[in-house]
């Protein structure tokens, strides 16, 4: 243990704790910039680059930084000495000084960490005015960098290289031409960037950002010709309310829906309605290749993988084109909602296909990006025609001059916002496989399940496995949640080495509830744990909690699609994979 | 920039040499190093293998690439001429040394002559700050260097038998 001081302050600690941990021990919070740590995940950016947590050591010569400073015995420690608070000013303003004055009209403003920390810190003039850097903008179908606005923290590449393993991003350059890039500039679109958008989640400015849909929305609510439909993902009603200074993990299904009406859209469906359709072909495609394995048929593919993830999706078409043939062939609940609602919906309202708009809120980037592929538009007209990202909808909501807090609880439109307690958990690590498991024990056992809550599928380590008993049957199942945790996985099947039956793949850390588009969690672990509790209070609070057992999937395979995997469900939930690498 | 298609020849050079290093990710910089020497630059191809060979992603290595001046990614001269311009080298002139080489050789940083013969770059120290300013043919390095004598070391290499480089 190590004895030392902090503002005066005296505390015992850890060998190998930073100051910045230290300090943090005794609520003094030390600012930084380039920093970030999500403790229990395992996910920490530490270059001690920016210089502005940096602290005076008593008999130290220069200024210590102290995210990446470790204590040692006796220290003596002042977080706010004169110097140390001129250090950190005039780092920022240095970095301001290379840094476009446009955050009017900038779209982090409001979000950013470099915003509040010049606010923090009082600054109110920049002393150094030079050169500033300027890089061309990329767009892609997701995500747009203005590397004009980077402050090189590397948190990004942190993201891009040891958490997802992607390695899209790396810095290159030197010195003031120093950015952050695909290999040689490619742009994104070129790169194999699954868009998954944990770059942008951790960005502490406005160097990485969403593409806006948000006026194209708003052209198309006000078109009259159109009928435009909205969609909602499960992991967006845990997280909506933080836009609106609610407490993480507080459930505004309700307002949201209520939300989503005063915008105008002509009917408020719920993705959770596909999701229970997903379970049925997936878990369907699950039992009948386990069957035919059970039954000696050495071709068939197992483990199974779960494809509703279109980040997951495109990483594996880059880096495992081979075993492209392994995951489920089901479209993700995204676009089995637009297929059907561009057919059976469009049929039953009588509204052409190009007048039917399809909108979806996501708390994800890379949905941008699925909604654009080829295979899912017919004759260009997308079945999904606009994805936005659950901060597009708060600042839709606010453009409406809608006071969110002060909505009434609405229920969803009906045929397609009837949904499942076994559809709501699809927003978490877990939950794909947990509701597939559900349906699946069901159909292979044709007895009740006694207990619905698995929890030994649930919770928040990278990498976790459990064996569930199909009466008698034991089934492995593996669950990894950060595109690094998959690769693992992918690896053993590679190798000839899985002992899974299924495999469920989320790439963002947490699954949906900490996706690209989700609120902003500023490094805060804790976010993600209370929006994940709030998915399973709903799925607890549901009359119906498999997904076999909505009576609208009941009856949308009654009029419309016959039986799950018919050839009509082939043609319009299923979809193929393409060898990217 | 225009793709290139790599020999098998070519390809299993660079990997026998990422092989030398056992593909380790931490030699990256040694490999970079010899691939270069043995290829004369480092073009997007060659840095594919190279980091499907080490296990690393492409991008990492583009960012070293770009970050040491001595990594080239264009094709240099049979005689790659470099200036250093690092502070000890800059303020004895290493500035009006290399305003002279460009004139003479009538192309900027970063080209090579027509005739394939001269490249020209600068770079940051060689560690020869004793002998500013510096400048360096191939392996050769050429110490207080001054602009008159520019023409003269362009001369030694122009009769395509430079024997004062090779006894040095």
């Amino acid at each position: 243990m190590i004895n030392l001081t902090i503002d005066k302050k005296p505390l015992v600690v850890k060998k190998g704790t930073t100051i910045l941990e230290a300090a943090s021990s005794i609520g003094i919070d030390i600012p930084t910039l380039c920093h970030m740590n999500l403790h229990d995940m395992n996910i920490e950016n530490n270059p001690g680059g920016c210089r502005v947590c940096v602290v005076e050591v008593k008999g130290r010569r220069n200024l210590a930084p102290a995210c990446c400073t470790e204590v040692a015995e006796g220290m003596e420690i002042s977080s706010h000495s004169i110097r140390a608070i001129n250090a950190r000013r005039t780092v920022v303003e240095l970095i301001l000084s290379d840094h476009p004055a446009d955050c009017l009209v900038c779209a982090k403003s409001g979000n950013c960490d470099l915003q509040d920390l010049a606010h923090h810190l009082g600054i109110r003039e920049i002393h150094y005015q030079g050169e500033q850097s300027h890089y061309r903008e990329d767009t892609s179908p997701a995500i747009i960098r203005e590397m004009d606005k980077c402050i090189l923290c590397r948190r990004c590449e942190t993201m891009c290289n040891q958490v997802q393993t992607v390695g899209v991003l790396s810095t290159i350059n030197r010195g003031f031409h120093c950015v952050v890039s695909p290999a040689f500039e490619m742009n994104l679109d070129h790169s194999s960037c699954t868009y998954c958008g944990q770059c942008v989640a951790v960005c502490p400015t406005g160097a990485l950002t969403e593409v806006d849909e948000t006026g194209a929305v708003i052209r198309a609510l006000s078109d009259p010709t159109k009928t435009v439909i909205v969609q909602t993902a499960p992991a967006v009603r845990a997280a909506l309310g933080e836009e609106f200074g609610m407490e993480a993990g507080t459930l505004v299904t309700g307002k949201m829906a209520a939300a989503l009406r005063r915008l105008g859209f002509d009917y408020v469906f719920d993705t959770d309605f596909a999701a229970d359709l997903t379970i049925m072909e997936e878990g369907t495609e699950l039992l009948g290749r386990l069957n035919k394995y059970l039954a000696g048929d050495q071709e068939v593919k197992l483990p199974i993988l779960t494809s509703c993830c279109p980040a997951w999706v495109k990483f594996f078409e880059h880096q495992f084109p081979d075993l492209k043939d392994i995951p489920s062939t089901a479209r993700s609940p995204q676009q089995m909602f637009g297929a059907i609602a561009k057919t059976y919906f469009a049929d039953k309202m009588k509204v052409k296909r190009e007048d039917l708009v399809v909108v979806s809120i996501m708390p994800c980037v890379a949905k941008k990006y699925e909604s654009s592929r080829d295979e899912f538009a017919v004759n260009g007209n997308p079945d999904v025609d606009h994805a936005l990202t659950t901060r597009e909808l708060a600042q839709l909501i606010n453009l409406a001059n809608i006071d969110f807090k002060a909505l009434p609880n609405e229920e969803f439109d009906q045929p397609m916002g009837e949904s499942t307690g076994a559809s709501v958990i699809f927003g978490t690590t877990g939950g794909v496989i947990e509701a597939a498991v559900r349906t699946a024990y069901e159909v292979q056992t044709g007895k009740t399940l006694e207990r619905l809550d698995f929890e030994e599928l649930r919770g928040m380590e990278g990498l976790r496995k459990a064996t569930i008993d199909f009466d008698g049957l034991p089934i492995n199942i593996g669950i990894a949640h950060g595109l690094g945790n998959a690769r693992k996985l992918l690896e053993e099947i590679k190798a000839g080495k899985s002992e899974f039956h299924a495999i469920e793949i989320m790439s963002c850390p947490g699954g949906c509830i900490g996706g690209g588009g989700q609120p902003y969690h500023h490094g805060d672990v804790e976010v993600l744990k209370k929006r994940q509790k709030a998915i399973y209070a709903e799925d607890k609070s549901k009359t119906i909690r498999k997904s076999h057992e909505n009576p609208y999937i009941k009856k949308l395979y009654d009029e419309f699609l016959g039986e799950p995997l018919s050839e009509k469900a082939h043609h319009l939930l299923h979809t193929e994979y393409f060898d990217r690498s | 920039m225009p793709k290139i298609k790599l020999s098998e020849k070519t390809i299993s050079q660079i990997k026998e040499i990422c092989a030398q290093f056992d593909n380790q990710e931490g030699e990256l910089i040694n490999v970079l190093h010899q691939v270069q020497s043995k290829l004369g630059y480092l073009p997007a191809e060659v840095q594919e293998v190279i980091a499907k060979e080490l296990n690393m992603s492409v991008a990492k290595v583009y960012g070293v690439v770009t970050f040491y001046s001595f990594f080239t990614m264009l094709p240099q001269g049979e005689h790659p001429i470099s200036i250093c311009m690092g502070t000890a080298c800059y303020v004895r002139g290493a500035e009006q040394v290399l305003s002279e080489f460009k004139r003479q050789l009538n192309i900027e940083v970063g080209e090579t002559s027509p005739d394939g013969k001269f490249s020209l770059s600068s770079l940051r120290c060689v560690g020869a700050c004793g002998l500013a300013p510096v400048v360096t043919v191939g392996e050769k390095v050429y110490g207080r260097v001054s602009p008159q004598q520019v023409g003269k070391i362009i001369a030694e290499y122009q009769e395509g038998c430079p024997s004062e480089a090779q006894s040095a």
